[in-house]
């Protein structure tokens, strides 16, 4: 195989994988963020008391994300048609890729946000906030490094899941591996696929880390 | 036992005093600032299995005072505290802020009230994510303050508490002292007419202590405003509360002028926090107990204020019983002004003895307190 023809078959994988990664990505958190926030405020005694509707969502969360998420490509096949129009394909992968998200970003936005001192909610109540203001002015703030994390997780989680989508034709990086690379005994393809994928996970996490440090003001010191 | 009366000269003095922004004599004097009236506080079911925090508290808050409630963790000074800005609810009797029943407002109203009523924390509570600045801005965001007015604002509340040329730092910069300065500008950002100190210098060390005391005395002085505080040392109450309520297994066992409570308790947890202040040597609060064996001696508070200050007491006292005291501690303190001595001594505990001294304090009129018996 030329040089030629292994680079634009990567850039090919490469674009589809960032596709993927990125549209799941931005999608599932919008969706999980305050799916999380709720989960997080809405226990017994708490900004927004609801306890059986927690209870339920806590479990549909804790279902979807026991799923293998091979077996969820292929049990959503008909939401995916709905949403998309085919059931194969790169947009066809986002589907899953996104539904996979929602519960796993919005369970690491509850850690996060549990995770905050008591004492500033209550701080808060006794300045007269309203619940939705202790959510923005208070919760999501304070918790903005731990989310800026978990979103790096998601997103490294995503490029992950993102290779097994060649199952439904979603083609990526991972696709590229297995088809090229692995079934047709192609070892520099597999090379580069690696490579190319260790350098997006190492991007990723470091744009991540670098966000969500500066956005830290927990442990500074003069 | 109330302070009401107490509440009313303070409030005749504040208003002939003439404080800006002060309501006029007469109908708005007459109401205390807060006022307990039977509140209790009961979490869980009613009867077995649920936990009575406060109970059937009778206490009202002198306008423009500082006023200090002390008790023991657990005894329900936290619950108390938080029943007067409603994060906590009254489960039975009422308490009135400024006249108005907190058990009766809505959601709503009850932002209202919180918005008149500061509050400070043992751990700060400030956003790790918002500069000195920003963390006094953060009531009047919340009250829907302009930016501009917001600017105009929280300058002059930093320099008030000594942080003026901190307002960019973060509080993980700051020093817990300069965190809680922090603390109380915010508290006083909406301008309220109350504020809340839940142990506020409890996380502290003496000296940080005793300037966030002195602040908060000065806040008092300058902007009028009605102090309530809760803590379980008895030197801050001492320092800067003019009158102090004790309170235990959710009770107030004693209320009234922090001067009198001092000098003159009556209820054995106040004997035991105010014991706790004495600073007896290790060796000798040890060896303390309650009831005297045969060849014990008595350990003895004597307080010396007023007229009794000025007599030569002690001289007496020694003479009186025949030379057989000892001194162990002793200060000179003064609360609210008004200056007072501790002598602490011990005599033999035999039955002649302690009768002799009961007589001689019956007759000069000296204050004593038994604190217990040493071997």
């Amino acid at each position: 195989m030329s040089p030629d023809m292994i680079y634009n078959l990567l850039s090919k994988a490469l674009m589809q994988t960032l596709q993927m990664v990125f549209v799941a990505g931005i999608v599932g958190s919008i969706i999980g963020l305050p799916i999380g926030v709720f989960l997080a405020t809405s226990g017994k005694g708490e900004l927004f008391p609801a306890p059986k509707t927690n209870r339920v969502l806590g479990l549909v969360v804790n279902a979807a994300r026991s799923t293998p998420f091979i077996i969820l490509v292929v049990a959503i096949v008909p939401l995916t048609r709905l949403l998309t129009g085919t059931s194969i394909g790169t947009w066809a992968a986002i589907v899953p890729l996104t539904i996979a998200t929602i519960p796993f970003f919005a369970r690491l936005v509850e850690s996060a946000i549990r995770e905050i001192d008591k004492g500033l909610i209550e701080a808060a109540r006794a300045m007269g906030a309203t619940p939705f203001q202790i959510v923005f002015k208070v919760l999501l703030p304070e918790a903005r490094p731990s989310i800026l994390m978990a979103l790096t997780m998601t997103i490294v989680s995503l490029i992950g899941y993102s290779a097994m989508v060649g199952a439904v034709g979603g083609g990526g990086l991972g696709d590229l591996g297995i088809r090229y690379g692995y079934q047709r005994f192609n070892p520099e393809m597999m090379v580069m696929v690696v490579i190319v994928l260790i350098v997006l996970v190492q991007l990723v996490q470091s744009a991540g880390d670098g966000l969500a440090r500066r956005f830290d003001k927990r442990n500074r010191k003069n | 036992m109330t302070l009401q009366h107490q509440a009313q000269q303070d409030a005749a003095q504040g208003a002939s005093g003439g404080h800006s922004g002060r309501e006029p004599e007469g109908a708005a004097g007459a109401i205390p600032m807060v006022a307990f009236e039977g509140a209790g506080k009961r979490y869980g079911p009613s009867g077995e299995g649920g936990f009575t925090a406060v109970e059937k508290v009778d206490l009202t808050v002198a306008r423009g005072a500082i006023t200090g409630i002390i008790g023991r963790s657990g005894a329900g000074k936290s619950t108390l505290i938080r029943m007067v800005n409603g994060l906590e609810t009254a489960t039975s009797g009422k308490v009135l802020v400024d006249g108005v029943d907190v058990g009766g407002l809505s959601e709503e109203g009850l932002r209202g009230l919180r918005r008149q009523v500061g509050m400070i924390f043992q751990h700060f509570n400030l956003l790790s994510s918002r500069t000195a600045f920003d963390n006094v801005a953060l009531p009047l965001e919340i009250a829907g303050v302009d930016r501009q007015t917001i600017r105009a604002k929280v300058g002059p509340l930093l320099d008030l508490v000594g942080l003026g040329d901190k307002a960019g730092n973060y509080p993980s910069e700051l020093s817990g002292g300069q965190k809680q300065r922090v603390g109380i500008a915010r508290a006083l950002a909406t301008d309220p007419k109350l504020l809340l100190s839940d142990e506020a210098t409890s996380a502290l060390d003496p000296e940080t202590t005793q300037s966030i005391l002195e602040l908060l005395k000065r806040i008092n002085a300058e902007l009028g405003l009605t102090v309530l505080l809760i803590t379980h040392e008895m030197e801050v109450v001492k320092t800067i509360a003019s009158h102090v309520a004790v309170i235990d297994a959710g009770h107030i066992v004693e209320a009234g002028r922090t001067f009198d409570v001092y000098t003159n308790p009556q209820h054995q947890t106040t004997r035991t926090l105010l014991a706790s202040a004495l600073k007896l040597p290790e060796w000798l609060r040890s060896g303390i107990k309650a009831q005297p064996s045969s060849g014990d001696r008595a350990l003895v508070r004597l307080v010396f204020f007023g007229e009794t200050a000025f007599k030569p007491l002690t001289g007496q006292l020694v003479a009186e019983l025949g030379s057989d005291v000892n001194i162990l501690a002793g200060a000179i303190e003064e609360i609210g002004g008004e200056p007072f001595g501790s002598l602490v001594v011990s005599y033999s505990a035999d039955p002649d003895v302690i009768a002799r001294a009961d007589r001689f304090y019956a007759e000069t009129g000296l204050k004593t307190e038994v604190l217990g018996y040493v071997a």
